[in-house]
């Protein structure tokens, strides 16, 4: 791996330097991205900080909004759908203004978006309306399936939306 | 300790694991497929599913559940990666990192609560 004699290390400067990277959290193929493999100290504390908030707001939403009887967990529906909304927005002011602090994609993206969103229950639902101890199965189908397409949508509205208004 | 304390110190373990992880997986890979979330779903998938067949205790599953597994696996990241594969007409690309991982972590899911649950 190589790296830039002198990267530039401004955000716009990054999104200007080559392709836009696939990964949010952090993309070793984008140049710009590399200079964290440096300076990551603060960059672990930011994400951890944001991953305490963004976890906690997903535990509050989660008692706030309990599982109903037909068994589709609307709380972690929306959680992960609206994180996606998010990162998207998120995403396009980081990558496409000037103003983002160099620390404001490893907070509010990797940490608060990251902590708040989960793949981990969403499986472990899914499995527990397929074989759980009352299986849902049209249920699980609609949530497994649900909840990928919705956060899609999601994540393209996002990056609309936000690209309109930084835009305008 | 209350719960709100025990999902907080998962959650500040689980997402910098999550981002030394996808780097760690990342120098090693260079397709285009995100590998590193990818083995971040799959793996903490897996993980829960181990903590829901062990039927762990209340506690146990705010603080290795709710905080670290949460925090150390993510929606967002896997939704935003699919939908930047698809700008980039990396179709194949898209459809296999969407396959693999809902497949893949439901896979994860009952193959770590079978693990715990035949104990």
């Amino acid at each position: 791996m190589t790296r830039d004699p002198q990267p530039d290390r401004t955000q716009a400067g990054r999104a200007q330097a080559g392709v836009e990277p696939i990964d949010p959290d952090v993309d070793l193929q984008a140049p710009g991205q590399r200079f964290e493999l440096a300076a990551h100290r603060a960059t672990l504390a930011v994400i951890a900080l944001g991953g305490m908030l963004g976890a906690m707001a997903r535990h509050r939403l989660e008692l706030a909004w309990p599982m109903e009887a037909s068994g589709f967990p609307w709380a972690t529906f929306a959680t992960n759908v609206a994180g996606s909304f998010l990162l998207g927005a998120l995403m396009v002011v980081v990558q496409e203004t000037r103003a983002a602090h160099p620390l404001l994609r490893p907070f509010a993206g990797v940490g608060v978006l990251g902590g708040f969103t989960t793949f981990s229950t969403y499986a472990v639902q899914g499995r527990d309306l397929l074989a759980g101890a009352a299986p849902h199965p049209g249920t699980a189908l609609a949530y497994l399936f649900g909840s990928v397409v919705a956060a899609l949508v999601a994540v393209a509205a996002g990056l609309a939306l936000a690209r309109l208004v930084v835009r305008r | 300790m209350t719960g709100w304390l025990l999902v907080c110190v998962g959650a500040a373990a689980g997402a910098p694991a999550r981002y030394l992880v996808d780097r760690f997986v990342q120098v090693r890979h260079s397709s285009r497929i995100p590998w590193g979330t990818l083995a971040i779903n799959l793996s903490g998938s897996l993980l829960l599913g181990c903590l829901y067949g062990g039927a762990a205790g209340s506690e146990l599953l705010l603080l290795v559940g709710t905080g670290f597994c949460g925090a150390f696996t993510t929606f967002s990241t896997f939704a935003f990666e699919s939908v930047r594969l698809l700008e980039e007409r990396a179709s194949w690309a898209a459809l296999a990192n969407l396959s693999v991982t809902l497949l893949g972590g439901l896979g994860a899911a009952f193959v770590g609560f079978a693990l715990t649950a035949s104990w």
